[in-house]
């Protein structure tokens, strides 16, 4: 039944856990507290090279966990550890996190790291934190993450590297000029960062476009989600949904790459950027992947008792995570496509299938990615051969997902994303509250570069 | 926002120049600094009769150089000139030129004040007349006054007495530097409810307050000042405005609610935060306004709404919840800021002007029902304040406008603030359903 090492343990049949077993996830050791969601903090989203341009990672990761502090009125607290990072990642940001804590508001005792696990960065602090947190390590945590493509660094090419360095080493004038000497014209151009696999040298876009096609995910269907993404996240807005989740940032309220407007029909007319060379009909279009953005997530965390002593509300329980891995350099499986792995081991630890969640936030890279996500949770032959089940893993209500859009319309700012998922998604639960008599509960799914995947339930308080 | 004007006529050759041009001469106002004595100089109590001698043995209580008669060429930090028991315009004479033969002994930034009864309270013509006498009087007076002097009169109604807690709760702020742009005003106090402060420095210690507006500008100035008297802060703005809302609570140690106030829910909302942050309310600053100028004939629907929609139905519609709130019922303060607009009136602004008038009548309304719970509200009605938006007036009228005051300069931000601040507090308890101006006695509007 294992194939690979990426089966799952059979879930129990729904029937069975509905009728009397605790459907109470999470219930865990019994010396394990509750990590809960107090509440976020992000910056709008901006385009690159629009209203951040001038902004670096510690700028906005500063002003995000600023208005953080000053919604929770946390200012001199001395918060448990604080962990955030960024993907496109400069240098001299080796202390990224602890240096934006302390141009902050927070206690300057405050210890903070960072992480970075590509898009997952923000998922993997606040699934970091809050395990510190139920194992009694730290009562209070902020997690995040920042990105900007903008201010991105550029480094220096190899040669010119290692003449640099080889220079410093000379110690007589003439050995100085010989190093030089080695120097080359090409060796003066920068070494821009892309967004390529180191491995493959393809794009994630091009990469997205093989699963794409792969399970023959249709322009329309892309073009559906895109426009769902958008028209939710605009409706969320008009409804004041992000007037306790979001502090405006460089004249920027909202999100710059919200499209309120658009329309299947204005997405249909976009050219396709990605898989043009693949022989199938290209689908993915600009309209229907992320474009780059820069911004910063945060979210407080806590335990029950310091949420308490604190007068602040507790939104929802970090209940699990789980992180997957796919081999994409050989191409069993699409790049972006871990979390359709991730998903089913973490549910079946709880019992849970698909029909037992509320809200589905799964992370739009591209529109494709979600929906080959879904696909092949809905082949029976993926379910049986990849997932070591009887057949398919399930569909999900497409009413839950995303219901407040998503990186489609709000943009992708890489390590921002998983912070900015979980406080929205953690307002949301509250709000719900309880579903059939058991706290509402939802699923977070974030595919990263490198194959990987992070995903993670939280469970209204 | 820097008044360079004001700066350079105070001191060296700019000074000497101004004065043999005749031009106006404002000097650098005396503020309040925590830590800093209440007045410099001694206080002169003008009259003789009782309420003044319980006064000046109060006063000596507080530590302050008081005088009953006033020693030639001494230099007086302050007159009160006590007017308590006037029965007849006559007995005015006395004590009024008595005061006056102490006036040019003023030290810079002195204070006049006079304590008196409301007319309105009077039954006997000639009583009624005597003490709405004080009223021109001091008005004039103030008119007079230089070098940064103020005068300002306390009115006492129904039982109050001089030494009633909030009387001498506006005796102190009017004497402070505090009220430095208040001038030519009068508060009324219309009950002996009211507590002075245990600690002068913190008169709001334990107080959870809230702002709207705090954003910038007043509000801004607002949030910084109640923070400095010890109050605890929820900081409102509407959602757009977060980033300097959030900039204000982190350096006020509060929280910001990034909230449109004219939403239906917005009171219920701001009950909801404070209690759960804090457990109560006990303060109520209503800042936030919006103006969006045209002439009466150029005016439309948009623009007329959208001010009065801000600027008045929004402060009702949470006066009613934060009245029906279990939350605020504590010796409960409400404080709007109405505008000079809302009195005088002012080219191109009707409807902000009757927003402001309609602040004015609403708090003149909602006295008696706080009052039944042992609250108060009140009003302060700034007059030209320098901040971004008076900034944006052109150079010339702008200079213009500035100058037409008593005190011939513009006020800042937390001259308003200083004035909220103080009728927000216990020590003005006996002081309810009154609109204070803080516009260094503009020649506009009386």
């Amino acid at each position: 039944m294992s194939v690979n090492g990426q089966s799952v343990p059979r879930p129990q049949p729904a029937a069975a856990s509905a009728a009397g077993k605790t459907q109470h996830a999470g219930a865990g050791p019994a010396q394990l507290r509750k990590a809960v969601v107090v509440g976020g903090n992000r910056i709008p989203f901006a385009r690159t090279g629009g209203a951040y341009t001038k902004s670096s990672n510690q700028d906005m990761l500063t002003a995000a966990l600023d208005g953080l502090i000053a919604r929770f009125g946390l200012q001199d607290e001395r918060i448990g550890e604080v962990a955030a990072g960024a993907v496109l990642k400069h240098s001299r940001d080796f202390n990224l996190t602890r240096e934006a804590v302390l141009g902050s508001a927070l206690s300057a005792e405050t210890p903070a790291y960072d992480l970075q696990q590509a898009c997952a960065t923000g998922l993997e602090t606040v699934l970091g934190l809050a395990n510190k947190i139920k194992l009694g390590q730290i009562d209070s945590a902020i997690a995040g993450g920042v990105d900007s493509a903008s201010d991105a660094p550029i480094a220096v090419s190899e040669g010119l590297r290692e003449v640099l360095l080889d220079l410093n080493r000379a110690k007589t004038m003439s050995r100085k000029l010989q190093v030089l000497s080695r120097l080359r014209p090409k060796d003066l151009a920068p070494d821009a960062p892309n967004t390529g696999e180191p491995r493959t040298g393809l794009s994630m876009g091009e990469h997205q476009a093989l699963t794409t096609a792969q399970w023959k995910i249709t322009r329309e269907a892309q073009d559906e989600l895109a426009f769902n993404s958008h028209r939710n996240l605009a409706a969320a807005y008009d409804a004041g949904f992000f007037d306790d989740l979001l502090t405006p940032y460089r004249g920027l309220s909202r999100d710059s790459n919200l499209r309120a407007d658009t329309s299947p029909e204005k997405l249909a007319t976009l050219k396709p950027v990605f898989g043009k060379n693949l022989g199938a009909e290209a689908t993915m279009t600009a309209g229907n992947s992320t474009p780059l953005t820069d911004g910063a997530s945060t979210v407080l965390l806590a335990s029950e008792e310091w949420a308490d002593a604190h007068d602040l509300p507790k939104l929802a329980a970090v209940i699990d995570g789980e992180a997957a891995a796919v081999d994409f350099v050989h191409g069993k499986d699409g790049l972006l496509m871990a979390p359709a792995f991730a998903v089913p081991r973490l549910l079946a630890r709880h019992n849970l299938s698909l029909a037992d969640i509320d809200f589905f936030e799964i992370h739009e890279a591209f529109a494709g990615t979600v929906l080959s996500t879904l696909a092949a949770w809905e082949d029976d032959e993926f379910g049986r051969t990849r997932l070591g089940l009887d057949g398919a893993f399930g569909s999900i209500d497409r009413a839950k997902l995303n219901v407040n859009g998503s990186s489609l319309a709000a943009g992708h700012p890489f390590a921002a994303t998983g912070g900015r998922i979980v406080a929205s998604l953690a307002k949301m639960l509250h709000e719900k509250g309880d579903v059939n008599g058991r706290p509402a509960r939802g699923l977070v799914s974030i595919c990263a570069a490198g194959g990987q995947g992070v995903v993670a339930i939280l469970e209204a308080l | 926002m820097s008044d360079k004007y004001t700066r350079l006529v105070s001191h060296g050759i700019g000074k000497d120049l101004a004065k043999r041009l005749g031009l106006p001469q404002p000097v650098v106002l005396r503020r309040h600094e925590p830590g800093r004595p209440l007045i410099d100089g001694p206080v002169l109590v003008q009259g003789s009769t009782g309420g003044a001698d319980e006064l000046a043995a109060t006063l000596l209580d507080w530590n302050l150089d008081v005088r009953r008669h006033a020693i030639p060429k001494e230099k007086l930090g302050a007159i009160i000139l006590v007017l308590d028991e006037l029965a007849h315009p006559g007995d005015l004479e006395k004590p009024v030129l008595t005061a006056a033969a102490s006036l040019r002994d003023l030290a810079p930034n002195a204070r006049v004040i006079t304590m008196s009864r409301t007319a309105g309270s009077a039954t006997e013509p000639a009583t009624a007349a005597a003490r709405q006498g004080v009223d021109g009087l001091l008005r004039s007076l103030a008119k007079e006054l230089r070098a940064g002097a103020t005068g300002n009169g306390i009115l006492l109604a129904g039982g109050a007495r001089t030494t009633s807690p909030a009387a001498l709760g506006a005796l102190r702020f009017f004497l402070s530097g505090r009220s430095a742009f208040v001038d030519g005003q009068f508060l009324t106090v219309s009950s002996g409810a009211g507590q002075l402060p245990d600690d002068v420095e913190k008169p709001l210690a334990g107080k959870v307050a809230v702002v709207t507006g705090a954003a910038r500008g007043i509000g801004a100035a607002i949030a910084r000042t109640l923070y400095r008297d010890g109050a605890t802060l929820i900081l409102v703005d509407i959602p757009a405005a977060g980033e300097h809302l959030a900039a204000v609570a982190n350096e006020v140690h509060g929280t910001a609610l990034q909230l449109d106030i004219s939403r239906d829910d917005a009171g219920q909302r701001i009950i909801d935060h404070a209690a759960a942050r804090h457990g109560r309310l006990d303060i109520m600053i209503h800042n936030a306004g919006i103006t969006r100028d045209k002439l009466l004939a150029n005016m439309d629907a948009g623009r007329w709404n959208s001010v009065l929609a801000v600027n008045i139905a929004a402060q009702l519609r949470i006066n009613e919840a934060l009245l029906a709130s279990e939350h605020f019922r504590d010796s409960p303060r409400i404080v709007s800021v109405a505008s000079t607009s809302g009195i005088a009136g002012n080219r191109g602004q009707t409807n902000y002007a009757a927003s402001k008038a309609g602040v004015i009548g609403m708090v003149r309304a909602t006295a008696a029902l706080i009052g039944e719970r042992g609250g108060s509200i009140n009003a302060v009605a700034p007059g030209f304040i320098e901040t971004e938006m008076t900034a944006r007036i052109p150079f010339a009228t702008r200079e213009v406008a500035r100058r037409l005051n008593s005190l011939q300069q513009g006020g800042r931000p937390g001259d308003v603030a200083e004035a909220i601040a103080f009728l927000a507090s216990d020590a003005a308890g006996g002081i309810s359903g009154e609109v204070l101006r803080v516009c260094g006695q503009n020649l506009v509007g009386a």
